[in-house]
């Protein structure tokens, strides 16, 4: 299917298109922001910021089973989050700062499976229910006559909100000071009398309680079950890579240009390759490179800048 | 003691274990990752028989295979070379069922799909060993078309995951749909966001939708459709719809039309039997999958009243008979092993606090398959 | 030199396993070695570039799937009679091991020139995802190429023939990989102890001083990446070829996440670190399998304990920490 000229609003359309494209963008950004932030003070690559991502959701359906209220479910989705991370943290994490990379991909990588096969271990191996709350539930028409599900409309906002908050964080207060410093040095700052791991244990809770919450909004429109961490994970990868390690500001720039691209490839390369190829084909050929679209991007963007839009270290 | 004559007693110690008249059956089936839910309800299924059956000279070997082709051909070589068993059984996803199916039955075993029925081993791929006791992977896209020739539906927007049995699922539809598709897109394997696609079903003047999305990519698609405000009637296979799978997607597939060839209240005494039977020990209701293990297993039991796999054309000529009574009513296999039976249209709605189905018309009666006319053995 | 002990008790058992497993009457045993010795080749190669290179690819598994679907496309023609190109010259399937190794080796080396002369123009982690992305990119064209089966891969029903033996005896075939395998570890004992290998470990340790005497680092790792994908490659030729079976399962992130495990797990840059990574882990994922459907909590369990507790790989662990090549 591609755009049809026999369409009444082809700009409409459009303007929807881009809304759903910041939208995932927004939603990447939460998970994005997490792992960068953790990369960024403590110089470690966290592959279980995934499972934070799945406890949340989970958190959140068992929560909404048992009390009905969304927004108790997403408080439980941070809390959940924040705990397992920090407790994570203070058990293994903290043994990892001083390792290389390969270690650290080893070491969060087997918190993965203990994660994932844990959750399937106590809640079964099928999907749980999780729906957006009525309040919420339907479409909105905007201005230019565009219908759009209000649930939507919400997650870019609180997206955008969670984006402006955590940038006032770094830049305004004496945590974000701390933060900032202990990206750019860390022996100072532990000079300085700052309680540096308690400081850790406090970035990687924060991490983990955005990855939580992106967990049960996505949760409440996707499906929850075992396994949901891990796509979204690799694409996170993609964006703060784009972006440039440890950069907020990247960190959001690269998550809309991932959300974009991913929802316009999908709809514009059909297109594309139906101007000369036949319909069945050109669905065909256009979703497949639709797929890659991104890691194309993600490969262009590196080779341009080998360390990002925003990144300054190597 | 040579080599030689070590190996030679160990051929006689495995000649004197297949001596005892005891039937050995290899389920390779998918019980952990995505798609568990799927692998154990076959599993609960089919063991559910052979506990029924009475039958103490069955040995069945389960084994999880991750979802991951190379561990299912790992678990076949193993089953087939120390396990040494005559019947192999229970894989759920097609892909595994190529990497295990060809190998296993040219090495003289029987297989019998509970699941998995790619078009390759229907057509020019089929073997005689080879036994779907499913479906055909078009079937129940087939009988969507059909359906939708019946709702009068002349332009519908069709759309299933970038892969061959996306592929396989427009095709079906398209083969029997005789109105226009409004839309044909292939989405991405494991997408979990549709709002694009939405968007695109809203925009093309579709006045249906026909869609295939396995596991939690339709459990996301049936959420943000609902959502979404838009409310063309939707049709597609049951595999969206099942038992399993239903209470995640909630009020949202209330009302939605699906294809199946079986169901629940499916009026015949076996089924009846099987439904309370599998509630009363697994205390939950029986899926789609479970009756199809169910099935599979009574099928291999009324072959081997009959002869023994190690007789193997008196065995193949058994499964051919497909004696048994199914929890789909008549049952009957065409000439390429795979199933002649009548598919249903079903509604989901509400019991109580469950969400099910209701079975309300046959889209397809005495449906075989597309392929049937490639098979030579 | 205690690390050599290991080796030497490594390599006695590889050779003497199937002799064991034949005696207990236990051939699917010799299967699952062949897996494991299989593993050790790819990962084998992938401590070439991250052993030595100091190259953490994260992308291993396109080369180890190439090398599969040389396989799997070259025998599905040979196979059905059906030539592999007809325009602008004739060329046919085959089902001769030695030509699909060769065209596994050149493919997957190709693969890997072009992949490490853009990815190279990064360093660290960015280095790290940049491969990870290559090789999601091959994975989702392999899930949309129809023409090879898309998601459902590729299956022959005969394992490929090699001059000599009857490759679908087990024992035939393991002695054929152990022998390739062999093959591969004595080729990268010579590299890394050639004017090359020395040059390259400078490049990793500080590529100034290699800059310093005229040589280039960044060429000096990309040879060594593509001599690591090529030798990927050729393990996933090997693959396909045991399981008869090509899938883009091959190509996925998961798979070079673990053939890095295999690395890991036995000791990076350690001739025979892969070799111990591997077999252990087939091991372990055999014989937990068996024990729970959740075994993958023990699994992860074992992993973590392994990486807080015993630096340097479980050789580093048995045969202390100095002294690798």
């Amino acid at each position: 299917m591609t755009l049809d000229e026999t369409s009444p609003m082809p700009l409409a359309l459009l303007a929807e298109q881009v809304l759903n494209g910041l939208q995932f963008g927004v939603m990447l950004f939460l998970m994005a922001a997490g792992l960068t932030l953790i990369f960024g003070v403590m110089g470690l690559i966290n592959l279980a910021h995934g499972s934070l991502y799945m406890i949340g959701a989970f958190a959140a359906a068992s929560v909404a089973g048992a009390t009905g209220s969304f927004l108790l479910a997403l408080v439980a989705a941070m809390t959940a989050a924040a705990v397992a991370g920090a407790l994570v943290e203070l058990v293994v994490i903290r043994r990892l700062y001083a390792r290389d990379h390969l270690d650290q991909v080893l070491a969060t990588f087997a918190l993965i499976l203990i994660f994932s096969e844990g959750t399937r271990w106590v809640f079964g191996s099928f999907p749980l229910y999780l729906d957006i709350p009525d309040m919420l539930s339907g479409p909105v028409t905007l201005p230019g006559g565009i219908e759009y599900p209000r649930y939507r409309l919400a997650l870019i906002g609180i997206g955008l909100t969670v984006a402006l908050g955590l940038g006032l964080l770094i830049t305004r207060t004496r945590l974000g000071i701390r933060i900032r410093a202990g990206e750019n040095d860390r022996e100072m700052i532990a000079a300085l009398g700052v309680d540096i791991s308690r400081l850790y244990t406090i970035v990687f809770a924060l991490g983990a309680a955005l990855a939580g919450l992106a967990g049960a909004l996505v949760g409440a429109i996707q499906s929850v079950q075992v396994g949901m961490g891990e796509p979204v994970l690799i694409l996170a990868f993609v964006v703060i890579v784009i972006g440039g390690i440890g950069s907020i500001k990247g960190a959001l720039v690269g998550a809309i240009l991932v959300g974009l691209t991913d929802t316009l490839g999908g709809i514009f390369l059909p297109s594309l390759f139906r101007l000369f190829l036949d319909p069945s084909s050109a669905a065909n050929a256009g979703a497949s490179l639709a797929s890659m679209a991104i890691y194309i991007l993600m490969a262009a963007v590196l080779i341009w800048r080998p360390t990002g839009l925003f990144g300054a270290r190597g | 003691m040579t080599l030689k004559t070590l190996l030679l007693s160990a051929g006689i110690v495995a000649l004197a274990g297949t001596a005892l008249a005891e039937t050995k059956v290899g389920m390779i089936t998918t019980l952990s990752g995505g798609g568990a839910g799927l692998g154990i309800d076959v599993r609960d299924g089919f063991l559910l028989a052979i506990e029924q059956s009475g039958r103490d000279d069955i040995e069945v070997i389960v084994e999880d295979d991750q979802r991951k082709p190379d561990i299912a051909v790992q678990l076949a070589d193993r089953m087939i070379q120390s396990d040494r068993v005559d019947v192999m059984t229970g894989i759920i996803f097609s892909n595994l069922a190529m990497a295990v199916v060809p190998s296993a039955t040219a090495q003289g075993l029987f297989y019998l799909s509970p699941n998995a029925g790619p078009s390759a081993l229907a057509g020019k791929g089929c073997h005689p060993n080879y036994f779907n006791v499913a479906w055909q992977n078009d079937n129940l896209h087939e009988a969507a078309g059909a359906y939708a020739n019946g709702a009068k539906y002349e332009n519908t927007f069709i759309l299933a995951p970038n892969y061959p049995a996306g592929k396989d699922a427009l095709t079906g539809f398209k083969r029997f749909f005789e109105g226009d598709p409004a839309g044909e897109l292939y989405t991405k394997l494991g997408q979990k966001d549709y709002a694009a696609e939405i968007a695109q079903i809203r925009a093309s003047g579709a006045d249906s939708v026909f869609f295939f999305l396995p596991g939690g990519m339709g459990i996301s698609f049936l959420k943000q459709y609902a959502d979404s405000g838009l409310d063309l009637p939707v049709i597609g296979p049951a595999f969206s719809f099942d038992q399993g799978i239903l209470q995640a997607v909630g009020e949202a597939a209330l009302g939605v039309v699906n294809t199946s060839q079986w169901n629940k209240d499916l009026d015949n005494a076996t089924n009846a039997a099987f439904v309370e039977s599998f509630a009363a020990k697994y205390d939950r209701l029986p899926s789609l999958y479970a009756s199809q293990g169910f099935d599979t297993a009574n099928l291999l039991l009324s072959a081997l009243e009959v002869a023994d796999p190690d007789d193997a054309d008196a065995f193949r000529t058994a499964l051919e008979a497909a004696d048994f009574s199914s929890t789909r009513g008549d049952f009957a296999f065409g000439p390429n092993h795979h199933p002649v039976q009548d598919i249903y249209v079903r509604r989901v709605i509400k019991e109580g606090d469950v969400y099910t189905n209701e079975i309300i018309g046959v889209a397809l009666e005495n449906h075989s398959d597309a392929y049937a006319a490639d098979c030579t053995y | 030199m205690r690390w050599g002990l290991v080796n030497a008790v490594m390599l006695i058992g590889l050779v003497a396993f199937p002799f064991w497993a034949l005696a207990a009457d236990e051939p699917f045993m010799i299967t699952l070695a062949t897996r494991a010795v299989i593993l050790a080749l790819a990962a084998v190669g992938l401590n070439i570039a991250l052993g030595w290179g100091g190259l953490v690819s994260l992308g291993h598994a396109a080369f180890f799937g190439i090398g599969g679907y040389a396989m799997g496309i070259l025998a599905s023609h040979a196979q059905g009679y059906t030539p592999l190109m007809e325009w602008p010259f004739l060329i046919e399937g085959t089902k001769s091991m030695p030509v699909i190794w060769l065209v596994a080796v050149l493919a997957s080396a190709l693969a890997a020139l072009g992949i490490g002369m853009l990815s190279l123009r990064t360093t660290g982690v960015y280095f790290i995802m940049i491969t990870l992305a290559f090789g999601q990119m091959l994975y989702y064209f392999a899930i949309s190429w129809t023409a090879y089966g898309g998601e459902d891969g590729v299956s022959i029903y005969v394992r490929n023939g090699f001059p000599g033996l009857n490759t679908l005896v087990p024992v035939e075939f393991y002695g054929l990989c152990l022998g390739v395998l062999l093959g591969v570890l004595a080729l990268n004992a010579a590299v890394i102890h050639s004017p090359f290998g020395l040059a390259l470990n400078a490049a990793r340790q500080s590529p100034d001083r290699v800059r310093t005497v005229g040589l280039d680092p960044r060429r000096l790792q990309l040879a060594a990446f593509v001599l690591s994908g090529a030798i990927t490659g050729l393990a996933g030729a090997l693959f396909a070829d045991l399981n008869r079976f090509v899938s883009p399962s091959m190509l996925s992130w998961q798979m070079s996440g673990e053939i890095m495990i295999f690395v890991i797990l036995g000791g990076t840059a350690r001739l025979f670190g892969p070799v111990v990574g591997a077999v252990v882990f087939v091991a372990l994922e055999h014989s937990l399998g068996g024990l729970s459907e959740y075994w993958h909590v023990f699994l992860g369990a074992l992993l973590l304990l392994i990486v807080l507790f015993a630096r340097g790989g479980l050789i580093g662990l048995v045969a202390g920490r100095g002294g690798g090549s």
